[in-house]
């Protein structure tokens, strides 16, 4: 009989965190940003079929990064409860306070029960109100953590150096061009091995969608397809997209489209 | 203690319907999942009246009138029949006017769940069909007076024509070619429909001829209301093209609806069809 061996709570913990990180690390980074009129969501995601960011309900959009077939699943349910709600008091009773609760909830069980993997996934909510000031933007990570952001969130892969960008970059109150300029920008900026570089990155590579309070319709909600995209990000200078592999991408992370393959414009 | 998590059964792949997910999990908020005791519940409840529909080149139009009537009681005058189902549809509703409205909210977030959990639109005809369901859900009810017969028309993406789908209370759907009625006033409604329709109507003339169809059921069924002049209170009208649905401002139905009411100042019976071999020129 083998001795059962201990493992003290606090490296139990630090082993499943550090699989949940690993885990979100291994994707591309996804940008929420505050604009003048909503919350823009930006990723890179060359698959037009699986979706990183979507609609929750009127106000509410949710992003995700990590394993799909997890994000999915938690997407699926956050439609649900949405919708349940909605149907049963009133649209105005869905908010996104209540879905980053239950996400966090259920992340956090899912995390510290012992019989389960931990869930590698790091969601945003966003959700719009009347006035930018009104605007939220929520986090949620594997472990359950909410946290409230304003003006940029980054999660994913490189999203230190994203963020960093943002930061010197973002400006509150932007029109959706210039808003979604930074961003991509931003996306486009990466540290590989200690050597900052920008690239342009393919329309067609590009998720985006905002939450846009000045559409007359209920549903604020609207994917930006890559026509209107190339339109609204001008000319980048030059197309010097070049394509990048993450080192840490292994081959398995190709398997789910959910952006683990580097990109595939040529360079110019 | 971790029953704050999202229950098993949302987390669970699986029905992209929301009415068979209701059903499953919270069935008491379906508006069919309710026994009524044996007898007719007929009396017990306002009912709306008449909805008309006609297609034009590029779209369709939907209007309905504004009156619930209970027994021989206006229960309300601005009652509102004719709702948009998604971005490309609406439906108008006739028969008892609660459980009506509460399909229409079921069926509003039907198409919107199916949307938001597939990533895509459905068809036009899997709309038709959705809506089939949940007329024949409610069956039970209308054996028992509380009948809801809807009418559905869209914009069919895939064909680039507007559509109408007339049903019956076993959810029985039929398509219309280019106009139809239901409810009280339907009869009266399409009567003028046949007279009045044209395959080339422009969108704002198949407005025209649904607003004269209206007007037509009020002057001869108790239970449709004509425009309301004096309360400026005017049926509603949803335009459906590829743009989209749009409901037809106050303003602009106030307007055609006066110059409705002044022609039939002048001919109470309201326009006249041309007829073939007659032995005058009928005027119009």
């Amino acid at each position: 009989m083998s001795t059962p061996f201990y493992v003290s709570p606090e490296q139990l913990m630090k082993d499943r965190a550090d699989f949940a990180r690993k885990g979100i690390a291994r994707g591309r980074s996804l940008a929420a940003v505050q604009y003048a009129d909503g919350v823009l969501l930006v990723t890179e995601n060359p698959s037009q079929a699986l979706h990183k960011v979507s609609e929750l309900y009127d106000r509410l959009a949710f992003a995700a990064v990590g394993r799909y077939n997890e994000f999915e699943n938690l997407r699926i349910a956050g439609v649900r409860l949405a919708d349940m709600r909605g149907y049963a008091y009133d649209r105005r009773d869905v908010t996104g306070r209540g879905l980053a609760n239950a996400y966090a909830q259920t992340l956090g069980t899912i995390f510290s029960s012992g019989g389960e993997k931990p869930y590698e996934v790091e969601i945003f909510v966003a959700e719009i109100g009347e006035t930018a000031a009104d605007d939220q933007i929520y986090r949620l990570t594997y472990e359950g953590r909410v946290a409230d952001e304003h003006g940029f969130a980054v999660m994913g892969g490189d999203a230190e150096t994203v963020s960093s960008y943002l930061q010197d970059n973002h400006v509150d109150g932007a029109d959706l061009a210039s808003a979604l300029q930074v961003a991509v920008a931003a996306l486009g900026h990466s540290s590989d091995g200690g050597q900052v570089q920008d690239r342009v990155i393919p329309v067609e590579d590009l998720e985006v969608a905002v939450l846009d309070r000045t559409r007359t319709q209920p549903r604020k909600f609207r994917r930006i397809l890559p026509a209107r995209l190339a339109e609204l990000l001008g000319e980048r200078g030059p197309a010097e997209a070049a394509p990048q592999v993450h080192a840490s991408e292994t081959p398995a992370d190709g398997a789910h489209a959910d952006g683990g393959e580097p990109p595939v414009a040529p360079p110019a | 203690m971790s029953d704050a998590r999202i229950p098993a059964a949302f987390l669970r792949p699986g029905t992209s319907s929301f009415s068979d997910f209701v059903a499953e999990n919270a069935p008491d908020l379906l508006p069919a999942r309710r026994s009524l005791p044996a007898g007719s519940a007929a009396e017990l409840a306002p009912h709306g009246t008449t909805i008309v529909a006609a297609t034009f080149p590029g779209g369709v139009v939907m209007a309905g009138d504004r009156r619930a009537t209970m027994g021989n009681v206006i229960a309300q005058r601005d009652i509102e029949k004719v709702f948009p189902a998604d971005e490309y549809s609406a439906v108008g509703i006739a028969g008892t006017a609660g459980l009506a409205v509460e399909m229409v909210r079921l069926f509003q977030v039907e198409l919107e769940h199916y949307e938001k959990i597939e990533g895509t639109i459905l068809s036009l005809d899997g709309k038709a069909n959705r809506l089939s369901a949940l007329i024949r859900a409610n069956l039970g009810m209308a054996m028992q007076g509380l009948a809801v017969v809807p009418m559905f028309a869209g914009y069919d993406l895939a064909s680039g024509v507007g559509r109408i789908f007339g049903y019956d209370v076993t959810g029985g759907r039929h398509e219309e070619a280019s106009f139809f009625s239901v409810g009280s006033g339907s009869l009266f409604a399409r009567g003028a429909l046949k007279k009045l329709y044209r395959d080339d109507l422009s969108a704002d003339d198949a407005v025209r001829v649904c607003l004269q169809a209206l007007y037509d059921a009020a002057d001869d069924d108790s239970a449709t209301g004509g425009p309301d002049l004096t309360r400026r209170i005017f049926p509603v009208v949803w335009v459906i093209t590829a743009d989209g649905a749009v409901r037809q401002s106050e303003e602009r139905l106030g307007a055609l609806a006066d110059e409705l009411v002044a022609a039939r100042f002048v001919r109470p019976d309201g326009p006249v069809a041309p007829l073939p071999g007659g032995g005058e020129e009928a005027s119009a």
